[in-house]
């Protein structure tokens, strides 16, 4: 009992030193550059507090939960060697993923008033409503791709850079054709789909795939995953800014 | 009191988050592969912890770090503080004016990195699959540098209007020329940290310092000029990571020399 408060005790202090630069910076600017109180030092406390135990749980969960979950589905697939059944799952998980995710759902809100305001869609409720969804299931059919396409290079062995170079000309091609105000939503949607769950179950996955498949170096195939994650939305984002 | 009703608000409002999730892992685990999971009853706390865990993690940041963190891009960015009380905005802006707005960028963009979960649980698995040889404080500190360089660039495009995609653009070509140089076991690993910095800590706080910079800056309209600053912070890890075992291995190489 003893020993495990004592474990729980440091690595609450590493999630402390993972905090503090953050502490450091906004206490910085507001002493000394912009010269103000700290309006409710208690609550900020508290919630400090409440950070660095959140993070020291999610830690632990990870080692014992995500992780090993990843790896083990990862094994049983390439044990059972049925193909068509792990890209079923590997975009399932992309998209299910994706779909629920907090910040898209934001973000696609926002590209829908742009889009109201630019004159791409009627200046109505509805079809602003229609817009977010529409490009919310875009962005989580991309991720669900990107898995798939992931997963189907670490099952080949192909050579990632060739294919994230293809993925940046497609970016440059779109970025010409694609309507201005599309643009720097695109861009951002390639960087908030991939959320605090998905990344770690996504990475085990990968890593679990290339150790238990002969010839694979988890290294070098087990990574990759998420950069196919990041890349895909921006060009089915802006395809969906065309088309529509 | 309220705080009690509040965690439990935002438990719920994980778990609906994370149901999807859980149920295609089940599903597959239990309808396709069909084999018990292995240590099951370690999972299913490991996946309470991640809740419970992600619930205080998010809850904290509402209560204590996003609030002033908004606060403070507001007033960073606000005329009245970049160009003293009552003195008038000029109507041609100066970009070196919003200095310490770059700082700020600078600083809020490594630090808020370093305490990002989800790059925590990608560095402990590179640290673990390659054996020790990538660190997991090099790699996100490499990654934590990127960022901060991505975000501080971002806002000054917003302050000078730039169109972005040059800015996008000149950054894949860098990253392209970097990946024929850098060592082959980086690139996979290099690539993905771009995806990873950008969750949440990071997102709702370099949101707020764009859309800041966009409201204020004369001439930038919120909508266009708002976006793009994740872009800029999922880009340049890329280079930094890539930079760093590019270094790492000069070093390495240099040791072996002498």
């Amino acid at each position: 009992m003893q020993h495990a408060l004592f474990a729980l005790f440091k690595s609450m202090l590493g999630s402390l030193r993972d905090l503090l630069p953050i502490i450091i910076v906004i206490g910085f600017f507001q002493a000394v550059v912009l010269q103000q109180p700290i309006p409710g030092f208690t609550s900020i406390v508290i919630g400090t507090l409440f950070i660095i135990l959140g993070l020291t749980f999610f830690i632990y969960g990870l080692e014992m939960g995500l992780f090993p979950i990843g790896e083990s589905m990862a094994n049983a697939f390439a044990r059972k060697g049925s193909v068509v059944w792990l890209l079923v799952f590997s975009f399932c998980l992309g998209f299910g993923t994706t779909v629920a995710e907090p910040a898209l759902i934001a973000v696609a809100q926002e590209a829908s008033e742009i889009a109201a305001v630019g004159g791409m869609i009627k200046n109505n409720p509805q079809a602003m409503e229609n817009y977010a969804d529409g490009l919310r299931f875009t962005v989580a059919f991309s991720v669900g791709l990107a898995i798939v396409i992931g997963v189907l290079r670490i099952l080949k062995g192909w050579s990632i850079q060739y294919m994230i170079m293809g993925g940046y000309i497609l970016v440059v091609l779109m970025t010409i054709i694609a309507p201005k105000e599309i643009i720097g939503i695109a861009y951002d949607s390639g960087g908030v789909t991939t959320s605090t769950i998905t990344v770690p179950l996504v990475t085990a996955l990968g890593v679990g795939l290339a150790s238990s498949i002969k010839g694979r170096n988890p290294m070098t195939d087990g990574f990759g995953l998420i950069a196919f994650a990041s890349l895909t939305p921006m060009i089915f984002v802006m395809a969906y800014g065309m088309i529509i | 009191m309220e705080l009690l009703a509040n965690l439990f608000q935002m438990m719920l409002d994980t778990s609906i988050d994370v149901l999807p999730i859980v149920s295609i892992l089940f599903g597959f685990q239990f309808f396709v592969i069909r084999q018990p999971i292995p240590n099951l009853k370690r999972v299913v706390v490991g996946f309470v912890y991640v809740l419970v865990g992600l619930s205080l993690f998010l809850l904290g940041l509402e209560q204590a770090l996003f609030p002033l963190g908004r606060l403070m891009a507001d007033q960073l960015t606000n005329p009245a503080f970049i160009y003293g009380d009552g003195n008038a905005i000029p109507t041609v802006i100066n970009w070196a004016d919003y200095y310490w707005v770059y700082l700020f960028a600078f600083a809020i963009g490594f630090s808020t990195t370093i305490a990002e979960p989800s790059l925590i649980a990608v560095a402990i698995k590179a640290n673990e699959v390659s054996g020790g040889a990538i660190g997991v404080w090099g790699l996100r500190r490499a990654v934590a540098l990127g960022v901060a360089v991505g975000i501080t660039l971002g806002s000054y495009r917003i302050v000078t209007g730039l169109p972005i995609h040059y800015f996008i653009i000149s950054g894949y070509i860098v990253v392209v020329v970097q990946t024929f140089f850098a060592p082959k076991m980086i690139v996979p690993l290099a690539y993905d940290s771009g995806g990873v910095t950008t969750s949440t800590v990071t997102v709702p706080l370099v949101a707020a310092l764009g859309l800041g910079l966009a409201e204020t800056v004369p001439g930038r309209n919120v909508l266009i000029d708002g976006f793009g600053l994740i872009a800029f912070a999922s880009l340049f890890p890329i280079m930094s990571v890539m930079a760093y075992a590019q270094l790492s291995e000069l070093v390495a190489k240099r040791a072996n020399k002498i």
